[in-house]
């Protein structure tokens, strides 16, 4: 197989999210939550915990993580992986910050 | 397509069984359950705990209604199996639900003995088995009198120890010379019987019970010799036997117990027998670990593993009393191929025994102080040879290689196999590991990672000490609780430093207050907003990124990611008019679901975020606002509708509810506080399990406070009288106030009046005019900054941000 290119695709600027907090990006089936922390970075996660698919969006942020508002799963948010005594990961996509913009990444053929 | 598993029994033995058979195999089976008692499982070991009044129900409950509904359980209770049909392979209940079955589970337990003398069926004559049991025994207290139980072995002194906690004067009668003498040896049952006698609890050995006397009820105990025990209450405790019956009629193999291999199998492959039912190798079992290793075992083979079997093991004696330190395990018969080794301290109450033999521990008593029981239980199992430390054993683990008298360096020396929780099974090991490797640094953390300490709590010392073990200083038992892993500090040290030290935003306490963590966590931030926006009104700006997804977006989150929207409706008073505003709203954003609350209100759930801003201003055109029924606030006032239509009502009930609601609604508050005004004593709005609750009558209004209806169920406190409704706002808000101002944030105020006592909150609601007025005052300057529709805010455009996504993109534009 030949190396896998990567697309960005913008999704809007660092000022339409709260620090400490996130927004949502509709793709298509598939929702993706945009994370922004304290010290401006930005992770994207899908916006799904591995627990019982609650909208990470919608949780709390903290350093590096998000808390799920159904059940407290803490998510962390450079691995997508579930911190402390639970076992799980979510899908996350490559960031990239170009001044005030934000791009997302996709594998591409990862079409649906 | 699943098979279906039917348990007869909910108790200890096929909860633990179903646990294992979950995390093994979730989808295997379809899971029916009768249960003969009207509740879920719960721990019997602590039923003595809730009859001496130190245990609620609820702490003792393993399984509640949700762990079944999660798991697809259909679980009957109330339901008594009457009947096995093998052929057809069903069971059937009394009340005729019939279910039929791939295997069946038999855990009927065992009922208790009643000796059958003159008069044991008497009203009052009880045995010790259930909750129902404990319940007529409190019911039976109430009255102070006399009571007498019968049997003088674990469960009858559990029993009298409790009973005479609640006030009644308590006579044990034992037949045998001695108390618990199949754990006891002579000297430590002296010990105890003098222990039992020094409380006031009368014990007679050496009694036969010749007859329960009494016309109707049970009036006396007459024993052998003549004596006459006056009884209001006599408690059978003189042992149990397998509940075999249904099984003996279905025609499977029953001795004393229903016959088992040593994989749990009736002679019916398909049927299973465990718990104190079940007979292995001609023994019938009754302590909590042996029960469940056969949970282990029939989970295992239930779920495809057929290569686990059950081996008998020893068991420890412990007595739960509190203030009786006793522990006992092993053989402790005299022979002439056994030596002892005794220590006697009289001054100290001590007793303790070991028995050898080849060198080897087979048996130890111990009384008065029984710390070192584990470990000489591990002496015993491991079969170590003691000639060495012989001369110093009987001082226990401390003493042994010179090392100092250092409680926690036993602990450290116990090998990694040392059994800590017997009930669950747990070994030094697994709480060791678990703690270095998941991180856990609380007790709750070691309870919900490996059960140990879970169920009767015997071992919490021990796995305490493990965890200062392995810790270090980062464990300290005694101190406060840290509100969070980010800060040493508990909540109400955090809450006067903000106070003192002038700190007005979270970054200035996490600053001064050297939080561990650059941005708090979950559990700190919406705690520190509340202190923020409690303390500094008009001055604090809300954190919105601190407060969970329903404070910050005015709705409720569902399982799926939508919210539910529940407008206010004052008092519960609604109109025709705001009725055909909420269909319409219901039919234009096609609502999946609308519910009538509990707490009198509409509740519509479904709504998708992006929709939420658009319902609120339909709403918000018929005269709504937001009904906080998310919030930290103040949720619902609940009326009756008192003196406008009820002939018993004695003031206008439902226009104090609504003027209640209309002074609160808007503030926040360290947990939901919920209201109701009933407007006569026949109390229909149920104000005497709320936050706060006022029960009118002819005189004026009955404050109450501190109920509660969910998780846990008390009745209130009575706060006080006062005869005009303006009183009854003025006392309500400053009781509400003094709240907010003293509460940890997520602490109801019945555990905050648990904690701070009812006569203070009494004395300065009641008591202190000046400080009511203050609190008053504050409470009303705070509501100018609070009483801010949040709603309409949101539909004039506030927090924007929230209710849309920030793009739409199309995957394969993206490639």
């Amino acid at each position: 197989m030949s190396v896998m290119t990567m697309d960005w695709v913008r999704v809007g600027g660092l000022s339409d999210i709260p620090r400490q907090g996130s927004r949502r990006i509709a793709a298509g089936h598939m929702t993706i939550a945009v994370f922004r922390t304290d010290d401006d970075r930005v992770f994207a996660l899908e916006d799904k915990c591995p627990h019982k698919n609650g909208p990470l969006s919608q949780g709390i942020v903290h350093g590096d993580c998000v808390t799920c508002p159904l059940h407290n799963w803490v998510i962390a948010l450079d691995t997508g992986e579930a911190c402390g005594a639970d076992e799980g990961k979510v899908a996350r996509f490559p960031v990239r910050l170009d001044g005030d913009d934000i791009f997302l990444s996709f594998p591409s053929g990862e079409g649906r | 397509m699943a098979e279906k598993l039917v348990i007869i029994g909910n108790g200890m033995a096929p909860g633990r069984m179903l646990e294992r058979l979950f995390e093994i195999a979730p989808d295997q089976y379809e899971v029916t359950i009768f249960n003969a008692e009207s509740r879920v499982n719960y721990d019997r070991i602590l039923l003595s705990p809730v009859l001496s009044g130190e245990k609620a129900f609820e702490e003792i409950i393993i399984h509640g209604d949700g762990w079944y509904v999660e798991r697809g359980i259909m679980l009957y209770k109330s339901h008594k199996v009457v009947e096995i049909d093998r052929a057809k392979r069903t069971v059937r209940s009394e009340h005729g639900e019939v279910a039929p079955y791939d295997k069946l589970v038999i855990a009927t337990g065992s009922v208790p003995i009643v000796i059958p003398v003159p008069g044991h069926n008497l009203a009052g004559v009880l045995t010790y088995r259930d909750l129902d049991d404990v319940h007529a025994m409190l019911l039976a207290a109430k009255g102070r009198g006399h009571a007498v139980v019968i049997g003088g072995g674990l469960l009858g002194l559990e029993a009298a120890a409790g009973l005479q906690m609640q006030g009644m004067t308590v006579t044990v009668i034992h037949l045998m010379p001695t108390l618990m003498e199949r754990q006891l040896d002579s000297s430590a049952g002296y010990l105890l019987k003098k222990a039992l006698e020094d409380r006031g609890i009368r014990v007679l050995t050496g009694a036969n019970t010749k007859e329960i006397t009494g016309n109707g009820k049970v009036e006396a105990v007459r024993l052998e010799d003549g004596t006459e025990i006056p009884a209001d209450l006599v408690v059978m405790a003189v042992g149990i036997r397998p509940n075999a019956q249904m099984a003996k009629e279905a025609g499977l193999t029953v001795n004393r117990g229903i016959v088992v291999n040593d994989q749990m199998q009736t002679s019916d492959e398909r049927i299973y027998a465990l718990g104190e039912c079940a007979e292995i190798n001609s023994t019938c079992y009754g302590l909590v670990a042996p029960l469940y290793q056969m949970a282990g075992v029939a989970a295992a083979h239930l779920g495809g593993d057929t290569t686990q079997h059950f081996v008998a093991s020893q068991t420890a004696t412990r007595l739960k009393v509190t203030g009786i330190d006793l522990y006992s395990v092993g053989d402790f018969a005299e022979g002439d191929d056994r030596e002892e080794i005794v220590l006697r301290d009289a001054t100290a109450g001590i007793y303790k025994r070991l028995i050898l033999k080849d060198d080897r521990v087979v048996g130890a008593v111990m009384y008065g102080e029984a710390s070192d029981g584990p470990w000489f239980f591990d002496l015993m199992k491991s079969a170590t040879d003691i000639s060495e430390m012989r001369d110093t054993l009987i001082f226990g683990q401390a003493y042994q290689g010179g090392a100092a008298l250092d409680p926690m360096a036993a602990v450290a020396a116990l090998p990694d196999e040392a059994e800590i929780c017997g009930c669950n099974g747990i070994c030094k090991g697994q709480i060791t590991s678990a703690v270095t490797l998941k991180g856990i640094t609380t007790l709750d953390g070691v309870r919900a990672q490996t059960k140990a300490s879970a169920s009767c709590g015997s071992c919490t010392g021990l796995v305490e000490q493990l965890l200062s073990l392995s810790l270090g200083g980062d464990y300290n038992p005694a101190a406060v609780q840290p509100m969070c892993n980010c800060t040493d500090l508990g909540h109400d040290d955090v809450r006067r430093l903000i106070k003192a030290k002038e700190l007005k935003t979270i970054p200035a306490i996490m600053q001064e207050l050297h939080w561990t963590t650059s941005g708090g966590c979950a559990k700190c931030r919406p705690a520190l907003n509340y202190y923020l926006v409690c303390n500094w009104p008009g001055e604090y700006a809300d954190d919105y990124q601190s407060r969970f997804i329903n404070e910050r977006v005015h709705a409720n989150i569902q399982k799926d990611g939508t919210y539910s929207v529940v407008p206010r409706m004052w008092g519960g008073m609604t109109s025709a008019k705001e009725l055909r505003a909420i269909a319409d709203v219901v039919d234009k954003f096609n609502i999946p679901a609308v519910k009538v609350t509990g707490g009198q209100r509409i509740d519509m759930l479904g709504i998708t975020k992006e929709d939420l801003p658009a319902v609120w201003a339909d709403l918000g055109l018929a005269g709504f606002v937001s009904g906080h029924a998310y919030a930290k606030g103040l949720r619902t006032v609940k009326t009756c509708v008192g003196t406008d239509w009820c002939r018993f009502g004695t003031q206008d009930s439902t226009g104090l509810g609504i003027r209640i609601e209309k002074f609160m609604w808007g503030s926040w508050t360290p947990a939901k506080v919920k209201m109701a005004v009933s407007g006569c004593p026949r109390n229909c709005s149920e104000a005497t399990c709320k936050d706060v609750g006022v029960v009118c009558v002819d005189s004026g209004f009955d404050i109450h406070f501190a109920g509660a209806a969910g998780l846990d169920i008390k009745g209130t406190e009575i706060l006080g009288h006062v005869e005009t409704e303006d009183e009854a706002l003025e006392h309500i808000v400053a009781l509400v106030q003094m709240y907010r101002e003293q509460a940890r944030y997520l602490e109801r105020i019945y555990k905050w009046t648990k904690r701070v006592g009812v006569e203070e909150i009494r004395r300065q609601i009641m008591g202190d005019v000046e400080k009511r007025r203050a609190y008053f005052d504050r409470f009303v300057y705070s509501q100018k900054f609070a009483q801010v529709d949040p709603w309409s805010e949101r539909v004039s455009g506030k927090d924007k941000h929230e209710f849309q996504p920030m793009a739409t993109i199309s995957l394969e534009a993206a490639q």
